[in-house]
C-alpha cells in the first residue's frame, strides 16, 4: 500500500500560555487509506504527545471527532486523505470557543439540546405495562432520517446564523425537536412550540442550507427547520381562526 | 489547570467572504432589492392605470426604453438563477410528501412545480391577450 507525506497545519492553543491560537506544522507519513483522524493519531502517538483533541469510535457513530478540515466542518474519521491535497489545515470546529488545541467548548449546544425537550412527552395515560406504543413503518419513515444525528456539531460550525447570533437554537437541536414532533407516540408538540416559534427558534434560520451540506449523516437539518416553519405557520392560523390545533 | 476558552472573532460585515456557499446565499438575498423595486414599479403602474388612459400609455412607453428592457432582462435572469431554480430545487425539503410508507421522489415534486409554473404563465399570457 502506498504512503504519502501529508503536511498537517494544526491549530494549537494552550489556555495557560497562549493569548491566541497559532498553527504548528507536522509532516505525517500516511497510508493512502487513512482518514484525517489516523494522521492526527499518528502525531499524538509519534510526534507530539501534547496535542489535545476528541475522538472515540473511529466509525462515524460517536460524533466526537468533528473538526475544520481545510475550512470545511468534517468528521475526521470520515475524511479520507486520498481526497485531500498534500497540505491540510486542521482547526477546531468554528463558532465554538476553543478549550485547548482542537477541543471546543460545547456547553452552549448541550444546553440547547436539553432546552427543546428531546424525549417523548405524553399527555394521555401510557399504555398498560404489557402493551406497547404502536408505530407503523409509515409513521417511523416520517422522522427516521432525523434520528441519525450523532451530535457532531458540524452543522453549528457551518451555520453563519449561529456564528452571528449564538442565541439561535441552531440546526441539530431544532432537527432533534422536529424528530420528536413528528413521532406519533409523542404529545409534546405544544410544549416545544413556544421555544421553537420564538425569535431565536426556527424563524432565525435564513435557509443558507450549509448545515445540511456538511452533515456527515445526511440528516438534513435545514429541511427539518423549513418544515417546522410550515408547521408553525399552520398552527398560528389555526389559533387565529379558532380551530383546535396542537396547542391545547 | 485553569480554563480560559478562546473565542475566535467573527466579522459582522465580511463573514460571507469565508466560503463560496455563503457568497451564493448573499447573492440570493440581494434579490430582495429587486423585489422591492418591482413592488414599487407595480404600484406606479397601478396608479397610472387608475389615473387615466394617457398616464397608463405613458407608463407602458417608459418601460420600452433600451435601459428598462436591459434591466428587465437582467432582473429576470437574476430571479431565475437565484430564486426560482434554487427554490424549486428546495421545495421537496420544505414540503416533503409521503404516501403510505414511501416518500414521493424529490424530482416528482420539483417537476410538479415547473409544470405549475408553465401552466400559470400560459394562463397569465392568455389573460393578457398575448395568446388568443
Amino acid at each position: 500500500m502506498g504512503t504519502r507525506n501529508l503536511e498537517l497545519e494544526v491549530m494549537r492553543y494552550d489556555p495557560e500560555k497562549d493569548k491566541e491560537p497559532w498553527f504548528q506544522s507536522y509532516t505525517v507519513p500516511c497510508n493512502e487509506d487513512w482518514v484525517i483522524l489516523d494522521a492526527i493519531n499518528y502525531i499524538k502517538d509519534n510526534l507530539d504527545t501534547t496535542l489535545a483533541y476528541r475522538w472515540s469510535c473511529h466509525m462515524m457513530v460517536c460524533g466526537s471527532c468533528g473538526m475544520m478540515v481545510n475550512g470545511e466542518p468534517s468528521l475526521t474519521c470520515k475524511t479520507f486523505i486520498r481526497e485531500l491535497p498534500d497540505k491540510v489545515r486542521i482547526e477546531p470546529l468554528e463558532n465554538f470557543p476553543i478549550e485547548r488545541d482542537l477541543v471546543v467548548v460545547l456547553d452552549d449546544v448541550m444546553q440547547k439540546l436539553h432546552q427543546v425537550q428531546p424525549y417523548i412527552i405524553r399527555k394521555d395515560d401510557p399504555p398498560p405495562e404489557d402493551q406497547e406504543y404502536i408505530q407503523s413503518r409509515g409513521s417511523l419513515a416520517k422522522f427516521k432520517q432525523l434520528t441519525m444525528c450523532i451530535n457532531c456539531m458540524c452543522c453549528y460550525a457551518a451555520c453563519p446564523q449561529y456564528s452571528l447570533n449564538s442565541d439561535f437554537i441552531g440546526p441539530a437541536a431544532l432537527a432533534l425537536a422536529h424528530r420528536y414532533n413528528r413521532d406519533n407516540r409523542d404529545q409534546g408538540k405544544s410544549d416545544r412550540l413556544d421555544i421553537l416559534a420564538d425569535h431565536d427558534g426556527v424563524w432565525d434560520c435564513s435557509f443558507v442550507g450549509a448545515c445540511s451540506e456538511v452533515c456527515p449523516k445526511h440528516v438534513d437539518p435545514a429541511a427539518a427547520i423549513q418544515q417546522m416553519k410550515v408547521d408553525g405557520a399552520v398552527e398560528f392560523w389555526k389559533q387565529k381562526m379558532g380551530i383546535p390545533g396542537d396547542k391545547s | 489547570m485553569s480554563r480560559n476558552p478562546y473565542v475566535r472573532p467573527i466579522s459582522t460585515t465580511t463573514w460571507y467572504m469565508r466560503h463560496g456557499r455563503y457568497k451564493v446565499y448573499v447573492l440570493r438575498e440581494l434579490t430582495s432589492f429587486l423585489v422591492m423595486f418591482y413592488s414599487f414599479l407595480t404600484l406606479v403602474g397601478l396608479y397610472a392605470l387608475s389615473t387615466s388612459p394617457e398616464s397608463w400609455d405613458a407608463f407602458l412607453a417608459s418601460q420600452q426604453g433600451v435601459g428598462m428592457i436591459i434591466f428587465h432582462a437582467v432582473a429576470l435572469l437574476y430571479f431565475l438563477f437565484f430564486q426560482t431554480f434554487p427554490w424549486f430545487k428546495l421545495a421537496p425539503k420544505a414540503m416533503p410528501v409521503q404516501m403510505g410508507e414511501t416518500k414521493v421522489p424529490d424530482n416528482a415534486i420539483i417537476i410538479g412545480h415547473y409544470i405549475a409554473w408553465a401552466v400559470l404563465s400560459l394562463f397569465i399570457l392568455w389573460l393578457a391577450g398575448v395568446l388568443s
